[in-house]
């Protein structure tokens, strides 16, 4: 008798847990605004990353096209991965000094790791994180990017 | 092996099935030969490499605050507790005291860490069961823990939030007021995920009573993590060995004696739980402060051998270092919590099913590139 | 010529009647064959396609997502898309692979199917065959299929395979007993295996509730064995994604592996076709009692579009069901059958036997 009971105490908690589960999917099947889907192309302009997100390494440059940069090399010691490349040379200042300045400053975004190490070291706060996220490109040279405009000086009062 | 082998099947009546390393219930490239008697598993052989990268070779030839990039990847889903371990080592070294600020922001991160990773093992777990639904929602409350990381760090699974003697950034504004909203938000979802699959009695026939892991074997196998405390082996390390703030929070430790696959999987539900009641009692107490202590702009360690242990989502993960006074490790050794842990499947999946095996393998909750490493 | 589209008797005459004005009777046989077949060709396309929509968007919806949304409005031509591309799909042959097995599998599973949907009737007047012995035929026929995922499993060469197909076997062949008792409690109830007067016999009140409680207990039965016997979720062990990577069909490519995914979605349209038509009342329309105002607007919704929407219902339980339980293990699955399906089946039909001998029954 109590084996019966049990057969049948069995299937009704069995088909009672079956149904909670339904519930769940169903109650969220009749709520389209749970959705949790972004339309990602349609959504691109109003689409906008937090002002922390590591998209690529940028050097911000002001309206006078002048960046911080004093072609120190600290951040490519400090990069794991061989990201960064400081190619300087050496220009003459105002009272005839020669003095080292930045060429090129070459960031490989296909190597980098984005752990955050150049842009927390640089003594002179000369390099920061983009927003971008878009990088698919079809040639793998596109990747190497020079951050230094062309043209552009040293910010004054940046050593 | 080599029986199986050279033996004809009609004498043997086994064959080998090799799962993996594409398969989609190895969640990742694991590689496991099974020698099978139709459906029942006789033995289960794991081969692993796949995706050995040789992070404790590369460790050596870099400098202490850029193994945190490497750590991240080791296993992806508790990044930041991984780099926690790195950087407790580290400061330990140097005899570094962190500031108040830094050892609640790492706790609370570390806590946030252990719910999204244990958030993806559900869905994950769900799928491997076959409940494909499971797969969605837990990916979908993931995503707002991410979101957090991502205001704060920058990065949505690999943080790189720690260095060696604070952290990288402050915290955002905003994170104490969405990581409130976040709990709130997930201690209604939890129930559903009960709702779902914990009280379903298909759940139920497949997990309960099967592998069981005994405490001794547990104990035997090196097993550590919410796996070993289900089969109640008292190991965590947040309790026995405080680190960061953990010795200033009452932790209730989730012990079930059982040890078979429902209650790894009941483990890891009320460890999300806990880890809500841990954020909820710091959250509101983040002293103020500096986020990190002024460090030398090369970190050299004294020579001499460190180790520091820390409870990730899926174990007890040990970072030993041997430093010969130079700015890299002369050895770097990680004792990842998942490479004991998957030994044990052949000992507990041995005359089950190939779809218990499946589900053995999910409650353990491997993460292979934390196996290879 | 005028037609009413609530009897398409007269149409199906009038199309019978001017082809026999125009060629001889023999010829009038092989015409209406065709007919019939590319109009069954055409359902059956039109309805795979749909459905696999369908199951997209129904799933999609139940996890928070919001499915195929690119090609054409609301992503309806999605399946189209995805079934060109299939087209286009090398062929992967297998060495070692049974080639004559291998390439039969996927027919024999399609022309099951195929097979047991001409009984099926759609609306009054409009079913290819109307046989005296409809359910058994559509039973014997549906449950062919199987053939070609044994097939399927062990011309492959795959162990996997192997394992899906022999699961299949083992599910299929049980859970046809649970199909056929439980179609037997509503021939016991009804008095006829004819598919056209089941229907006709539900004109006062659908066999589900004219039936008491053994009808609903069988027609639960039905939906849960159906979807077994289907190879769907939660009882799709012989593709079981996450431990055999995709069961019986693990080797099959492109338009081989189209046929048999479209034949699984063509098998769930049949199991709801008959469970409409058995426990739902096909296309009749829904008449309580002597609610004449009622009726009259119930009646007044064309019978193909009753028997769309009863169908249609029974496959987004088939859909709700796949997408919340976690799967079964084989034995677990046995059990099911051979210790609950089945005792309470046979209890079941003694019941409703008893029922029909005191005439409790509406």
């Amino acid at each position: 008798m109590k084996s019966i009971l049990k057969y049948f105490s069995e299937i009704f908690y069995g088909v009672k847990s079956l149904l909670g589960g339904m519930r769940v999917t169903g109650s969220y099947f009749f709520r389209p605004s749970t959705i949790v889907t972004q339309k990602y192309p349609e959504n691109r302009d109003s689409l906008v990353m937090f002002d922390r997100f590591k998209g690529e390494v940028v050097m911000p440059h002001n309206e006078k096209n002048e960046h911080k940069c004093t072609g120190c090399g600290i951040c490519e010691i400090n990069c794991p991965n061989g990201t960064i490349e400081i190619i300087s040379k050496m220009v003459e200042t105002e009272d005839g000094k020669k003095k080292k300045a930045i060429d090129k400053h070459i960031y490989r975004l296909g190597m980098c790791t984005f752990c955050g190490l150049c842009v927390k070291t640089c003594p002179s706060n000369a390099l920061a994180f983009g927003q971008e996220f878009e990088h698919a490109v079809f040639d793998r040279s596109e990747l190497i990017k020079v951050l230094n405009q062309p043209g552009s000086q040293l910010e004054k009062g940046v050593e | 092996m080599e029986n199986v082998l050279n033996s004809t099947v009609e004498e043997q009546q086994e064959y080998i099935i090799n799962m993996g390393p594409q398969h989609p219930s190895t969640h990742g490239v694991l590689r496991l030969v099974l020698s099978l008697k139709g459906e029942t598993v006789l033995s289960v052989e794991p081969h692993i490499g796949y995706i050995h990268r040789g992070i404790e070779k590369m460790c050596e030839s870099i400098t202490y605050p850029q193994i945190i990039h490497l750590t991240d990847r080791m296993d992806y889903l508790s990044a930041h507790i991984n780099n926690e371990a790195v950087c407790l080592a580290v400061e330990k070294a140097l005899d570094v005291e962190v500031p108040e600020r830094v050892k609640y922001i790492r706790t609370i991160m570390a806590e946030l860490t252990r719910i999204q990773s244990h958030q993806l093992w559900w869905a994950s777990f769900g799928m491997d069961l076959g409940a494909l639904t499971c797969f969605f929602y837990g990916l979908r409350d993931r995503e707002k823990i991410l979101d957090i990381f991502e205001e704060t760090t920058g990065g949505r699974m690999i943080v790189s939030y720690n260095c060696p003697g604070g952290l990288m950034y402050d915290i955002h504004p905003n994170f104490q007021t969405r990581v409130k909203e976040f709990i709130s938000y997930f201690r209604k979802i939890l129930p559903e995920y009960n709702q779902l699959l914990t009280d379903n009695v298909i759940f139920h026939e497949r997990s309960k009573g099967m592998g069981v892991l005994t405490r001794e074997d547990a104990i035997a196998f090196g097993i550590t993590g919410p796996s070993a405390r289900a089969s109640g082996f008292s190991c965590d390390v947040r309790k026995h060995e405080p680190y960061s703030a953990y010795d200033k929070v009452k932790i209730n430790e989730i012990m079930y004696s059982a040890g078979d696959t429902f209650h790894r999987y009941t483990a890891r539900i009320d460890e999300m739980w806990e880890s809500m009641n841990i954020i909820e009692q710091l959250i509101d107490n983040i002293p103020e402060g500096p986020f990190f202590v002024k460090m030398k702009p090369v970190v050299k360690l004294p020579e001499g051998e460190y180790y520091q242990r820390v409870e990730t989502a899926r174990g007890e993960l040990g970072v030993y270092i041997i430093s010969d006074g130079n700015k890299n490790p002369y050895r770097i050794k990680f004792r990842s919590p998942n490479f004991s842990n998957l030994w044990v499947m052949n000992h507990i999946s041995k005359g089950n099913k190939i779809a218990d095996l499946v589900a053995i393998s999910g409650s353990l909750d491997l993460v292979i590139p934390d196996i290879d490493r | 010529m005028s037609f009413n589209i609530y009897d398409l008797t007269s149409f199906t005459e009038w199309i019978h009647n001017s082809l026999s004005q125009a060629m001889s009777p023999g010829w009038v046989t092989v015409t209406e064959m065709v007919i019939v077949g590319v109009a069954f060709l055409t359902f059956y396309a039109i309805v795979g396609l749909f459905l696999v929509y369908a199951e997209r968007k129904v799933c999609a919806f139940m996890q928070n997502r919001l499915g195929p949304n690119r090609v054409g409005p609301f992503g309806l031509f999605q399946t189209i898309a995805d079934l060109t591309k299939l087209l286009f799909v090398e062929l992967v042959s297998i060495r070692k692979a049974d080639k004559v097995l291998f390439n039969l599998a996927p027919f024999i599973v399609i022309i099951a199917s195929f097979m047991a949907i001409a009984a099926i009737p759609f609306a009054k007047g409009l079913h290819a065959i109307d046989l005296n012995i409809g359910v058994l035929y559509v039973l014997a026929v549906s449950s062919l299929g199987v053939i070609g995922i044994l097939l399927a499993g062990w011309s492959s060469n795959n162990k996997y395979s192997l394992i899906g197909a022999m699961r299949s076997g083992a599910q299929v062949v049980s859970y046809e007993l649970s199909v056929g008792l439980s179609l037997l409690t509503i021939v016991v109830l009804a008095g006829t295996m004819q598919l056209s007067e089941i229907v006709e016999a539900q004109r006062h009140g659908w066999f589900i509730f004219t039936g008491h409680i053994p009808a609903f207990i069988a027609f639960v039965i039905f939906i849960i064995s159906s979807t077994a016997e289907t190879n769907r979720g939660p009882f799709d062990l012989a593709e079981a994604e996450s431990e055999l990577t995709a069961g019986f069909h693990t080797e099959y490519s492109g338009i081989k592996f189209a046929f048999f995914f479209l034949a699984e979605y063509i098998n769930m349209f049949i199991v709801a076709s008959i469970a409409s038509t058995l426990f739902l009342g096909g296309w009749m329309p829904l008449h309580i009692g002597s609610w004449e105002g009622f009726n009259n607007v119930m009646d007044f919704i064309p019978p193909f579009f009753w028997y769309l929407g009863k169908t249609g219902f029974i496959i987004f339980i088939m859909m709700w069901f796949k997408w919340t339980f976690p799967r079964l293990r084989i034995d677990q699955l046995l059990k099911l059958e051979w210790k609950y399906l089945l005792p309470i089946n046979l209890v079941n039909i003694l019941l409703m036997a008893l029922i029909v001998l005191l005439e409790w029954h509406f």
